[in-house]
């Protein structure tokens, strides 16, 4: 087998070493009634490099991906160019294949693309300082909630309606399991709730999504002071953040914690996953904050390096008081958003989101045009919610079979709202060509005739 | 190298680097992008008026940049990484080429069923190997990582607990235990209770038994244990566990050391999670993304968490609701489905190995392990003697007594000759461990190689080097960090004040 | 005026109706460079026992309990931005909080200078 360099006679003389006459006996401790006496027979053997490549490729080839179809799918992840150079660079074997950076003096190519990575994230969240990155932008969302309820000692957490419902779930799940409040607004389709009146004394933060996940552009300055006043936090989340590109930061708004998705930049769709979860705080919460921290130090001989720093809130140390159980970062897609986000620099990331919004902008403008089409947001940046003459659900499954990946019911996250069953994400970037909004069109046109 | 000064400041391969920031040519750019058409825009006032702080590279500058600080890092792909617990094996390059297929890398998860088949059945193709390599009925594949699969494992447990009228309260945990384990048990609100070991290195099951009862929601045990040992007791652990209607969860970090020859589901045990990213070689990308799919009891499967994939025998369907489940699933804990990436990779790794590779990897491994406590017994202090270990062997600093030599100094020695150290300090039953972990994919010679170099460096403390040892290492692009420093006056971004 | 001291490494001096709290140089010297404190705030009932404090180095965080019952009547600001005072001088500078006595005969159960003293000597 190709992935296993010892000889059958290297094995028999380190058996002789050991003292021992065959493998199965360095297994002496497990109960004889359980040990396995040849490999799982229901499982195939081994297959050369070519086989498994052909077999894999063989269901890659049953898929239509978004690089081979018109696509509009937004909802939580973007369909972007990503840089050959972006691909190259994390397939270096000295980033691909080293561990956590726990040996400092040996990582410190680890340790300062993850120092340029929080700084890249507290520039573009407006925050004072920010992680080494979280699993996803949903498991962050929870988190994030979790660190609000220790820093305010409350224990209630009020979800925007606007809220991606994924995130909305995963902090359902640790409430019912950690035993704290959440109170999730209705969705907020029209982008017209209030939450002020919903913050109490017992409300440890608000959550708010920008733009939300129908799309909306909300300022949430006068929410911030509302939370304030009663000693509450405010969450801000993101899900696409190349629109921290272009719109004025949750920071500036006055957020104490900033929590998103980072796929946008450097990573692929992946069909979910792994992507990676950007988080950003204030100053005064940073010992609150779950995660890994990449922190600036010298070394011996008095020269600039890095080290992982504040563990003692980590698991390893703190165990059960512990900030979080969080133990991995997102550490090579983190690298991939960093140099992504390299190549761009200030202009980049300036020209690309506004590329993005100004796409949105016509196809918006076009899709209003057709019968039985209505775009519902009068702000959005690269997504937005239409509502159809018909069910949104069977539009996009008639749309897939003229090839078009048509958007995202609203329906597929909202499986709960039958009201909401003509309601459509579409989403645009960089990717979208003149001939796809044309398939588009078309396709629709066909469709809801 | 601190006494050989250049003028650069570099040492010839090793070339200084600053930060991106310091680096800003304001103006440049390492994409062209087309021009944005005039459109009136809908930002609603929000636009950004600022600027982000950004800086400017063209794209042979961003490549230098990162291929300079690729090398001031130390992997697998390198050199030797005997890490104990964290499994640096080979991660094969056709695991790479897979999750990069055109099909796989480029389909958004929230696509109509009928567009990704291909993609639900390789997620249930991956979760079928793990089902029969653990012999498990289910298996929830949604976890992000390691320690995410634990919370997944835990929450299984206690939504079936709660089924039956009573979450409980307490989850026991033994000294040993990963770090995750205690703090994964306080994130599902459970009080943690700590079992002791035996002095040979193996849960007191007398110990065990005397802390079961019936406000016990769970215990969670690693097998093989982080001393590296089979739990031999792990039956009637299981059976005492049960008895007072507890749940078992397994560890399953250190699953490498048994795959393909025991099962889980043989053992009794409940739920485990598996780290893709050390039993099946996903790459640990210098900390993640990992991948931590659960496997489930028959008492725990109806529990699973939202989404999971069904084979209809006509396709496959994503359920991706609690209304849509003929089960009682416990809600959702990722974005979307899971870390698909992983299970390409995990999948060609399992395919390529097949049931019989996956058996001789385990059992190489295993070899490796106990070649390396043969050849260093003698010299070292192994901390658990008798009998075999399995694919880690644990040492205390017994043998570095009176030399002072710590097991930090000793660990930063081997840093300058070339191999990355082995875990220290960890598990916390022995003063000063190190756990070394050799894996199965490396050779005789480098095993031979890293024994004469532990033993050459074993004599060196004991003849009286304490010093070369405390200013290890030497020849690595920094020396020492004062990690005192970073910790007292946090700088964790980098401000042009600084400068 | 008189010192007292806890089996958890922890000393208090007492004078009149207040309590001054803060950890030993032998506690200071096994946890090495401190790093971090988290004092408790004015106000805070505690009974003896509870957590009120925490005490960082680079790779250990340890809690600091409440030798006595009481209120809190100071929290010692000057560690949040000098944590290293706990290591230069444990049991001057670097003390932690100030608190009210709310039972005097919890503080006859503690040790005093010498019994302290032989507890440590026990422990090495």
């Amino acid at each position: 087998m190709r992935y296993l360099p010892l000889s059958d006679g290297d094995r028999k003389e380190m058996l002789e070493t050991i003292g021992v006459s065959s493998i199965d006996d360095l297994y002496c401790d497990v109960p004889a009634d359980v040990l396995l006496d040849s490999h799982v027979q229901t499982l195939p053997t081994v297959r050369g490099e070519l086989e498994v490549e052909r077999a894999i490729s063989a269901m890659a080839k049953k898929n239509t991906g978004c690089n081979s179809a018109p696509s509009f799918l937004g909802a939580g992840l973007y369909h972007h160019h990503v840089p050959a150079t972006v691909d190259y660079m994390i397939q270096r074997g000295e980033f691909l294949t080293s561990y956590t950076p726990y040996q400092p003096e040996v990582s410190q190519g680890t340790l300062q693309y993850l120092f340029e990575f929080q700084t890249q994230v507290a520039m573009l969240t407006g925050m004072d300082v920010a992680n080494a990155s979280m699993y996803d932008g949903a498991t962050g969302c929870a988190e994030a909630v979790l660190m609000a309820n220790r820093v305010t000692k409350r224990n209630k957490a009020i979800l925007s309606g606007g809220l991606h419902p994924h995130y909305r779930d995963v902090t359902r799940t640790h409430a019912h399991f950690n035993d704290f409040e959440v109170v999730s607004a209705e969705p907020d389709v029209d982008n017209v709730e209030d939450l002020i009146d919903l913050i109490d004394d017992a409300t440890s933060c608000v959550v708010v999504q920008t733009p939300s996940f129908f799309g909306h552009l909300n300022d949430y300055t006068k929410l911030a002071e509302a939370c304030h006043a009663k000693k509450a936090l405010l969450v801000v989340v993101f899900t696409e953040v190349l629109s921290l590109g272009a719109l004025k930061t949750p920071g500036e708004m006055g957020a104490d914690i900033v929590v998103g998705e980072g796929q946008s930049v450097g990573n692929a769709l992946n069909f979910g996953g792994p992507t990676v979860g950007l988080f950003a705080v204030r100053q005064k919460y940073l010992r609150q904050m779950p995660g890994r921290v990449c922190g600036e130090t010298v070394d011996a001989d008095g020269r600039r390096g890095w080290v992982l720093t504040l563990s003692t809130r980590e698991q390893h140390i703190r165990r059960e008081k512990a900030t979080s159980n969080i133990c991995t970062n997102s550490g090579l897609c983190a690298l991939a958003f960093n140099i992504h986000m390299t190549l761009l620099g200030e202009e980049g990331l300036t020209k690309l989101s506004a590329l993005n919004h100004a796409r949105a902008c016509q196809v918006a403008d076009k899709l209003d045009t057709l019968d039985g089409v209505e775009v519902l947001n009068e702000t959005f940046f690269n997504e937005f919610t239409v509502r159809l003459s018909k069910s949104a659900t069977e539009v996009i499954d008639q749309l897939a079979e003229r090839g078009v990946l048509g958007g995202v019911p609203v329906r597929r996250l909202y499986q709960d709202r039958p009201e909401l069953d003509n309601l459509l994400l579409v989403a645009v970037t960089e990717t979208t060509t003149d001939e796809d909004i044309d398939a588009l069109m078309a396709g629709l046109t066909e469709v809801l005739s | 190298m601190s006494d050989l000064h250049t003028i650069t400041g570099n040492q010839g391969l090793q070339i200084e680097e600053p930060l991106i920031f310091e680096q800003d040519t304001p103006g440049k750019c390492g994409v062209d992008l087309p021009d944005v058409p005039e459109v009136k825009t809908r930002l609603g006032g929000l636009a950004r008026e600022g600027k982000i702080g950004l800086p400017g590279m063209t794209e042979p500058d961003t490549v230098r940049h990162y291929m300079r600080l690729s090398q001031k890092n130390y992997a697998i792909d390198t050199g030797f990484y005997p890490l104990g617990s964290c499994t640096m094996k080979h991660n094969p390059r056709l695991n790479e080429k897979m999750a990069r297929l055109g099909g796989l890398a480029d389909l958004h998860p929230l696509q109509p069923n009928s567009t990704v088949q291909g993609a639900l059945e390789l997620i249930d193709q991956c979760a079928h190997w793990l089902k029969e390599l653990t012999g498990m009925p289910a298996v929830a594949m949604s976890p992000a990582a390691g320690a995410h699969g634990e919370l997944c494992g835990l929450m299984a447990a206690r939504a079936a607990h709660e089924a039956k009228g009573n979450p409980r309260k307490i989850v026991l945990c033994p000294e040993s235990a990963h770090g995750t384990n205690p703090a994964t048990a306080a994130a599902c609100g459970y009080k943690v209770e700590s079992i002791p070991a035996t002095s040979d290195g193996r849960v007191d099951l007398d110990a065990l038994k005397a802390a079961l009862n019936e406000d016990v929601a769970a215990i969670m045990l690693t097998n093989p244990n982080t001393c590296g040992l089979f739990e031999r007791d792990i039956v009637e652990i299981a059976e005492a566990v049960h008895a007072v209607g507890a749940y078992f969860y397994c560890d399953g970090a250190n699953f490498n050391a048994i795959m393909g020859r025991v099962r889980p589901g043989d053992l009794g045990i409940d739920c485990m999670h598996i780290n893709l990213h050390k039993t099946f070689s996903t790459p640990h990308g210098g900390g993640g993304p990992g991948s931590g799919p659960v496997v489930l009891s028959a008492a725990l499967a109806p529990y699973a968490p939202v989404p999971y994939v069904v084979d209809t025998g006509d396709g496959f369907k994503l359920v991706e609701h609690k209304a849509d489940s003929d089960q009682d699933p416990f809600g959702r804990i990722k974005g979307f489905h899971g870390q698909m990436g992983m299970f390409i990779r995990s999948l060609s790794y399992m395919m390529s190995h097949g049931s019989d590779g996956l058996r001789q990897a385990s059992g190489d491994a295993v070899l490796n392990a106990n070649y390396l406590k043969a050849k260093l017994q003698d010299m070292l202090t192994v901390s658990f003697p008798d009998g075999p270990c399995m694919h880690e062997v644990l040492f205390d600093d017994r043998f570095l007594k009176d030399t002072g030599v710590t097991t930090l100094d000793f660990a930063k020695m081997m840093i300058d000759e070339g191999v990355h150290p082995m875990t220290m300090y960890f598990p916390l039953v022995v003063h000063g461990a190190l756990l070394m972990e050799p894996t199965e994919t490396e050779n005789k010679a480098t095993l031979d190689k890293f024994i004469h170099m532990i033993r050459e460096m074993t004599q060196k403390a004991k003849d009286g080097a304490a010093e070369s040892f405390k200013s290890a290492p030497m020849l690595t692009p920094r020396r020492r960090l004062d990690e005192t420093k970073a910790a007292r006056s946090p700088v964790l971004k980098w401000t042009e004040a600084a400068e | 005026m008189t010192v007292k001291y806890t089996e958890d490494h922890e000393w208090v001096l007492v004078e009149g109706d207040t309590a001054t709290v803060g950890i030993t140089d032998y506690a200071q010297n096994a946890l090495g460079d401190i790093v971090f404190v988290e004092t408790p705030a004015a106000g805070t009932e505690v009974s003896q026992g509870d957590d009120v404090a925490v005490v960082e180095s680079v790779k250990t965080a340890s809690d600091v309990y409440a030798p006595i019952t009481g209120e809190i009547i100071e929290g010692n600001d000057a560690l949040e931005d000098q944590p290293e005072l706990v290591n230069s001088s444990p049991e001057g500078d670097g003390w932690f909080f100030k608190m009210t006595i709310g039972d005097a005969s919890e503080l006859d159960k503690l040790l005093d200078e010498a019994g302290y003293k032989a507890f440590c000597e026990g422990l090495d």
